[in-house]
């Protein structure tokens, strides 16, 4: 495999970087991820040179960043696989995708005594937005457990199917314990019974392969800063004929065909879900980051990562008294750990001075630590430009953590 | 009883004998066995500090125009800090504590503790002493 990761961490400015003159040993990518020059020059070149509103202009600018945005528009499609550019929206994030979907589906599908099913194992960004849904429309949440190991119990999912449910709203991959979903079997399953299946995909897009056809899912959310793009911009796949259906999120200019006092009607997909000035550099810088990717190789990046979690766990699970939580047959680049009874929050302050940055506490997924009984994690989340000496930093992080607090 | 600032003089002091992170820590470590812990029929919801993601609970006792604190936390670092908190504003009148410029912490190196992020409870912490303090005073000190 040409995976030349010292190479690579060449593109990616941040990384030659030193905090409290060490180092920088970035292991939060599970957060949010470092860009590579071909993103941040993308994004200053726009600004510099080129920027202007999209899709209402006459002018040259404005004719060139619509003809930028919807040719990232495609780069998504392809990306993952879409059926049509109409199916992909940009939203401003994973959160922002989903509060949409409930609030417009919840609009036209979900009633008094209806159900949602999600898992034990959601980001608090796949509960909340359906738990508000409930709470307006006097609907209910079902959860489908998971066994210590972080692995879901699909046979708890089967007898929660009723026809009472609407949706099912899964997370493809855990940000707490890297566990990969059976998605395509959850996916079967509710089709056999006419619902339709929304994937938060926030921790797959950049780890593995997602072809929205091939999963057959619904919808799909994910984040732009995940996977090497800039903050402020997420997509929304949908399937054409649940989102020709669905009423808009947001309304504004942009999404609408016609306006009068008395009605408005609505722009025909993809705009009539995009209201307002769209963040269009972030979209275009996006298609950029995407472009990286896909000059890597998925498939590459993937393998890499694997290796790193190979060495990490033997490593980790060498040194006795550290547990990790999530132990899934099928997993990510992610160990979410303990060591001993050192609360996390101590450790993760032993970590920062020594350059190394993780991240502690709940993950946005409070259920999780509550299934397991524990405050919260330390959590070494793994990107395409990490390397296995990264890994040996950590655990002598962990070696000191261990030392200072016994 | 020593001044507020003269306290925080003798804290920032103590704290410049270490060049480096780590003894810094440790020294912080040391100081947590300082900590007045609080009784455990206080370890309660209603003591817990909210905004932490370790575990903080402070209890403020009111006697003769004094105020007292006690406290524990679940996290040994974050324990230290208000060991060194409850040094520099335990046994003190509340107008005091509620007025009270607390420069040490910025000055010890540690000011990414008081940044408002969930990860640390230390802003909340010192919110809830100056809330007593507003609270006793209020109750008793203006009759």
């Amino acid at each position: 495999m040409n995976f030349d990761v010292d190479k690579i961490r060449e593109d990616f400015p941040i990384l030659t970087g030193k905090v409290y003159g060490k180092p920088l040993v970035y292991l939060d990518n599970g957060a949010t991820t470092q860009k590579p020059y071909s993103v941040i020059e993308c994004m200053s070149d726009l600004y510099s040179n080129r920027n202007s509103s999209i899709h209402r202009g006459i002018h040259y600018l404005s004719d060139k960043m619509t003809e930028s945005y919807e040719n990232a528009r495609k780069t998504v499609k392809e990306f993952i696989n879409a059926k049509s550019a109409h199916e992909i929206i940009f939203t401003s994030g994973t959160t922002g995708s989903i509060n949409g979907l409930a609030f417009s589906f919840g609009e036209n599908y979900i009633n008094q005594g209806d159900e949602i099913i999600i898992t034990a194992m959601e980001h608090h960004s796949n509960i909340v937005p359906w738990q508000m849904l409930c709470e307006r429309k006097k609907a209910s949440l079902k959860i489908i457990p998971f066994n210590d190991r972080g692995e879901l119990l699909i046979d708890e999912y089967e007898k929660l199917m009723n026809p009472k449910t609407r949706i099912v709203a899964v997370i493809h991959v855990s940000n707490s314990l890297g566990t990969i979903n059976p998605v395509e079997a959850i996916i079967e399953k509710a089709h056999q019974r006419g619902i339709p299946v929304f994937l938060d995909g926030a921790q797959s897009i950049q780890h593995l392969e997602v072809d929205v056809q091939k999963l057959d899912c619904d919808f799909f959310a994910f984040s732009g800063h995940k996977i090497y793009g800039p903050t402020g911009i997420g997509v929304l796949y949908g399937k054409e004929k649940w989102l020709e259906e669905l009423l808009p999120f947001q309304g504004g200019g942009e999404m609408v065909d016609t306006v009068t006092f008395e009605k408005t009607t609505y722009n025909e997909l993809p705009f009539k879900f995009e209201a307002g000035t769209v963040n269009y550099i972030g979209a275009i810088a996006l298609g950029e980051a995407i472009k990286y990717v896909i000059k890597l190789g998925k498939v590459n990046i993937a393998e890499h990562e694997t290796e790193l979690l190979k060495y990490g766990t033997g490593k980790i699970e060498n040194m006795g008294d550290v547990k990790i939580f999530g132990t899934a047959e099928d997993k990510i680049s992610i160990l979410s750990f303990l060591i001993n009874n050192i609360h996390p929050y101590d450790a993760g302050m032993i970590f920062d001075k020594m350059g190394v940055a993780v991240r502690t506490g709940t993950h946005c997924a409070q259920p999780v630590m509550q299934r397991y009984n524990i405050e919260g994690t330390i959590r070494a989340s793994f990107a395409l430009y990490n390397t296995k000496q990264e890994i040996d930093i950590l655990c002598e992080a962990i070696g000191k953590a261990r030392t200072m607090f016994s | 009883m020593k001044a507020i600032s003269e306290i925080q003089e003798e804290i920032i002091e103590e704290f410049e004998l270490f060049d480096d992170w780590m003894d810094k820590y440790n020294y912080l470590i040391e100081l947590s066995g300082n900590l007045p812990v609080i009784e455990q029929k206080y370890k309660i919801k209603d003591y817990l500090i909210s905004g932490c993601q370790s575990k903080v609970w402070l209890y403020a006792e009111y006697n003769n125009g004094i105020i007292n604190f006690s406290a524990d936390s679940n996290a040994i670092i974050t324990k230290g800090i208000i060991a060194l908190l409850i040094r520099v504003l335990s046994g003190r009148k509340p107008e005091e504590i509620m007025n009270v410029d607390l420069y040490f912490i910025d000055k010890i190196g540690l000011k990414q503790n008081l940044s408002p992020t969930r990860s640390n409870g230390l802003l909340a912490l010192i919110k809830q002493m100056k809330l007593y303090a507003i609270a006793y005073n209020a109750k008793y000190e203006k009759e």
